[in-house]
């Protein structure tokens, strides 16, 4: 199975550029920084909520509350595959009950990454809100889950992998959208 | 994007081939031993939410097979089981056929059609979860057997080490003095396992009746009868519980002179590395193989060892468990 490259979805300007949207959309939706926590999946969600909690420093002159959620432990699909998934810690260090989350992550595409990360969240307490950011969204989804904001709409093939490249994790930003070479 | 879903072709391999257990240490590398510990570190962290229960483990049965006594052993599996989420189903040998003499592998069968995907086994007799591993499709933890091992306890005592010693930056130059009656130890056996694996290394320490010398020819090991000489510079000091019954059985004089020779206490830990933990296995005989007033001390993690039984418990579980099917 090759990954073979089919096009550039967005340079590191244009990241960049959609993260600063996001960060004012979230801003202006929640009014203000009280009660505020972004909150990344690991791995790639983790970096994007920093970098939008930096973000909503920079316009408010206050940083939002912000963590890290690794959502292993609640997959439906752990049955389905061989090899043992890694389990990260999670660090979550407020009190999530009464606070509005903004959940974090580089692709939507299924929505079940997002139904665990709901399950991992309730169970440790009961925020007020939670609304859900990524920075692009390839459709196919198989649970009823949608996106507060959005960083772009990719209409892909299944036969399509969306790679999203961070600094913080692949040293360098950008999103590419690949194809198996066999498909 | 789910991360880590690297998909596989599940019909290349057998079922059976893919099934791993934990019968001893030998044959877990350094790297899958860490591994475990830092599965163990986000366990941990589970427990300490008010909610202690992820799905992880849903649609997973775990049978708890203890054909010998313990009842915090099992209760401690079960514990780890339930946390996270997996159905728990337990066979006590007292009160069952097999005290009417039905044989290990029929008392497996009978229990093997409920469908166990893992089977904790406690068994008097070494080898007998080595037996059953060959006997079904389930995964087997080895809960202790006979003289033989207890993987998990040395799991456990390692990790309590990696958490509470101050400063800790690896196993690497550490070391850990067992202290007692290591002869019939199946805890004192694992931990020269895992402990010598992680790269540290043991010295073990007792009685001439109770200090076997093959233990010696392993790499990372060394024997002494004075206790002065295993605690010294020691990093960790670990008692081991001194069975009332080897006193009839002729091989210790008495107690009062075990005491007197291979007690751990705190005159001795002054020997001992300044921030040595001392470590007990679990039930103590206070005043006997440990002095009392040490086993409340700040440098006893032995509290911290039966709490971290749950998590490193739950890891081991969860390794053994998560895509097995």
């Amino acid at each position: 199975m090759t990954l073979t490259p089919k096009a550039t979805l967005m340079d590191e300007q244009e990241l960049g550029r959609a993260l600063t949207r996001i960060a004012h959309e979230i801003v202006e939706r929640a009014k203000g920084v009280d009660g505020l926590a972004l909150v990344g999946i690991h791995t790639r969600g983790v970096p994007i909520a920093e970098r939008l909690a930096d973000l909503i420093e920079r316009f408010e002159g206050r940083r939002p509350m912000s963590g890290k959620l690794d959502i292993t432990l609640y997959r439906d699909d752990l049955t389905e595959i061989a090899l043992q998934p890694v389990v990260r810690k999670t660090e979550v260090p407020f009190d999530v009950s009464g606070t509005t989350i903004v959940l974090c992550d580089d692709v939507l595409y299924t929505g079940r990454t997002a139904r665990a990360a709901l399950d991992a969240l309730v169970d440790m307490g009961r925020p007020a809100v939670i609304q859900y950011a990524v920075l692009v969204d390839r459709g196919h989804r198989e649970l009823p889950i949608r996106a507060d904001y959005v960083g772009k709409n990719v209409p892909t093939s299944r036969a399509e992998v969306v790679k999203v490249k961070l600094r913080e994790v692949d040293g360098e930003d950008g999103v590419q959208l690949l194809e198996h070479a066999d498909a | 994007m789910i991360p880590g879903s690297t998909p596989v072709d599940l019909a290349a391999t057998p079922a059976k081939a893919r099934r791993r257990h934990l019968l001893d240490l030998e044959g877990w590398s350094r790297e899958a031993l860490l591994a475990l510990f830092d599965t163990t570190d986000v366990m941990a962290q589970v427990m300490q939410r008010t909610i202690k229960k992820v799905p992880a483990l849903q649609g997973f049965t775990v049978g708890t097979l203890f054909f010998e006594n313990s009842t915090r052993t099992r209760l401690s599996f079960e514990r780890a089981a339930r946390a996270q989420s997996a159905d728990v189903i337990s066979f006590a040998a007292g009160g069952s056929s097999v005290s009417k003499g039905e044989s290990l592998r029929d008392t497996l069968r009978t229990i093997d059609a409920m469908q166990a995907d893992l089977y904790v086994v406690r068994h008097h007799a070494a080898g007998a979860p080595h037996q059953i591993a060959n006997w079904t499709d389930a995964a087997v933890v080895n809960a202790g057997d006979g003289r033989r091992s207890h993987p998990t306890q040395a799991l456990l005592d390692a990790y309590t080490f990696r958490e509470r010693f101050e400063g800790f930056d690896g196993f690497e130059g550490k070391r850990l003095a067992i202290v007692g009656d290591v002869l019939h130890s199946r805890v004192a056996r694992s931990n020269v396992s895992a402990w010598t694996t992680l790269g540290a290394e043991v010295v073990l320490c007792g009685p001439r009746t109770l200090l076997p010398a093959e233990l010696a020819e392993q790499p990372g090991v060394t024997l002494t009868h004075r206790v002065e000489e295993a605690v010294e510079g020691a990093h960790a000091v670990m008692a081991l519980r001194l069975q009332h019954e080897r006193m009839a059985s002729g091989l210790l004089p008495s107690q009062a002179e075990y005491r007197q020779r291979y007690q751990v206490n705190s005159e001795r830990m002054r020997l001992a590395h300044p921030d040595a933990l001392v470590m007990h296995p679990g039930p103590m005989n206070r005043d006997v193989e440990i002095e009392g007033v040490l086993a409340d001390d700040p440098r006893s993690v032995i509290e911290a060892q039966v709490a971290n039984g749950v998590p490193v418990r739950m890891a081991v579980l969860y390794t053994l468990l998560v895509g097995s099917r």
